[in-house]
């Protein structure tokens, strides 16, 4: 996961990491990224988009076939796979996202989670060993931010495919990122496990936000009232609170 | 001050996006609007500034029917800021965007100055005062927009999704803007789906879904009722879920971490 104020460079890293930089945008660069042990700048953005899936912010951006099916089938469509393979990836990322169902509705019709959803399977057929997601849950309601949430550590667990998200809400991703990186201007700042990002004291300072239960947690441990131990929910801080009778 | 009357409103396409809504601000409120995307609250919020007439039913705003106000007229009475702040950005400068409203209400020259100036401080925008609105990142233009708004004094301040890309120091001071209004005796309304940022301001919340107001009280009282959240789809705040799960509680929800502190090491949640 990677947060940071806004414009500190967190969208600069995630086109360095697809390959926009340094193949579309012009300037200076020095250093090298590799994805999948090759050089980004050595490799062409053909090689790149098979690799590294890239969600926008809003799906209406990428989203924009007159069915769901055509619309995932998109970026294979693009690199030339052949239709009965075609055919079975797309089906295939329909039903990890559960949205089989939807396969012959326009997609201007669907709510913003279910967009959000077709998006997905369009990255996800592409059977990329990464997946970026920009800000995914911003236009979301909380609930369906959090099913979306879920839906991304289940894909995790499931196909093995790394995700690099930049979100500002810390609160939905606690339980299921590895890792934290803080940036601020244009320098990576932080970086740890979302309790250690998240428990020490300067991740406020760098406008993460800290979720208030975790702010609760750190009092009571800085008291000496409960361990630090795991970032806990509110149901499991209250139970713990029951245990310290 | 806001009253809509039994608002019903129905899109070009059939959809009805407000179903018989009625709903009374008065003056120096604090309002928060949630529910999930499409359940109206944005076409709620156009309703107030006389955007968007109703197609049947009543919207009056300080007395007048909003059929027969002009927007410019309403415009001096209710200031709303956007959730897309591009579609109300135009100007070549940031300084000339704030003034140009300002100027347009008939201010004098001075006085737009100050206010300019005042505003650009208080949202941190000095270094830009020269910019094009356009090279502002989105939390920015957000806070430009509010500026832009504030600096004219309306009656009735609408804010739609206002923390949307806001680190928590923006939010923070966000908050603290909302505060500022509300003990200047302003109606202030929220539309947000960011009910962690919405409860320490501790707002009256009006829930919407499909088009209809089904939840409507104090949040203290409202946001304990997790029947009606999940129904309207709408996240319990941390400190709320964490109190409702403790053993022994104080009468009222947690306002704050400190709140909620002080409460469990004075031994009190331990039976």
């Amino acid at each position: 996961m990677l947060a940071g104020p806004s414009g500190c460079g967190k969208s600069t890293l995630l086109r360095a990491v697809n390959g926009l930089i340094p193949h579309m945008y012009s300037g200076e660069y020095e250093g090298d990224v590799k994805v999948d042990g090759a050089s980004v700048k050595e490799s062409t953005m053909r090689e790149l988009a098979q690799k590294v899936g890239f969600l926008f912010q809003n799906p209406e951006n990428q989203i924009f076939m007159f069915t769901v099916e055509r619309d995932v089938a998109f970026g294979l469509e693009n690199l030339g796979v052949a239709r009965g393979e075609m055919r079975q990836r797309v089906d295939e990322a329909m039903d990890l996202l559960g949205i089989g169902e939807l396969a012959l509705r326009a997609p201007h019709e669907l709510s913003d989670g279910q967009k959000q959803r077709v998006a997905l399977a369009g990255v996800l057929a592409m059977r990329p060993k990464l997946v970026i997601l920009d800000e995914p849950t911003s236009l979301l309601d909380p609930r369906t931010a959090a099913e979306l949430v879920a839906l991304v550590a289940k894909l995790r667990r499931e196909l093995g495919t790394t995700f690099l998200v930049v979100e500002h809400r810390l609160d939905l991703l606690v339980k299921v990122a590895d890792r934290v990186v803080v940036m601020s201007d244009g320098a990576k700042v932080l970086e740890g496990t979302p309790a250690e990002v998240l428990f020490g004291d300067e991740a406020e300072a760098y406008g993460v936000a800290v979720p208030a239960i975790t702010e609760v947690q750190k009092m009571l441990a800085r008291d000496g009232v409960l361990p630090q131990g795991e970032l806990m929910t509110p149901v499991e801080l209250a139970q713990k609170m029951r245990g310290t009778a | 001050m806001i009253e809509l009357k039994e608002v019903t409103f129905v899109h070009q396409n059939g959809v009805r996006a407000l179903d018989d809504v009625s709903l009374r601000i008065e003056s120096g409120e604090t309002v928060a609007v949630v529910g999930e995307n499409g359940a109206g609250k944005t076409t709620l919020v156009k309703h107030v500034t006389g955007l968007l007439k109703p197609t049947s039913g009543t919207v009056m705003v300080d007395g007048q029917d909003t059929r027969n106000t002009s927007t410019a007229k309403l415009s001096r009475k209710v200031g709303v800021a956007f959730q897309n702040p591009d579609h109300q950005l135009f100007s070549e400068s940031v300084e000339e965007e704030m003034a140009f409203a300002l100027r347009n209400f008939g201010f004098s020259p001075e006085v737009v100055e100050n206010r300019v100036s005042w505003g650009l401080e208080l949202f941190g925008l000095e270094e830009y005062r020269k910019s094009s609105p356009l090279v502002l990142s989105g939390g920015e233009k957000k806070r430009l927009t509010l500026a832009c708004i504030l600096a004219w004094d309306p009656e009735v301040v609408i804010l739609d999704e206002p923390t949307v890309g806001q680190d928590s120091i923006q939010k923070e001071k966000l908050a603290g803007t909302i505060r500022m209004l509300r003990s200047a005796g302003k109606t202030v309304v929220v539309v947000s789906h960011d009910i962690e940022f919405l409860w320490p301001v501790q707002p009256r919340v009006v829930v919407m879904k499909a088009g209809r107001v089904v939840g409507d009280g104090p949040a203290s009282t409202l946001m304990l009722d997790e029947g009606l959240l999940a129904s309207a789809r709408v996240a319990q705040p941390q400190l709320v879920a964490f109190y409702r799960s403790l053993p022994r509680r104080p009468e009222r929800p947690f306002v704050d971490p400190l709140e909620a502190r002080r409460w469990l090491e004075a031994g009190r949640a331990v039976p």
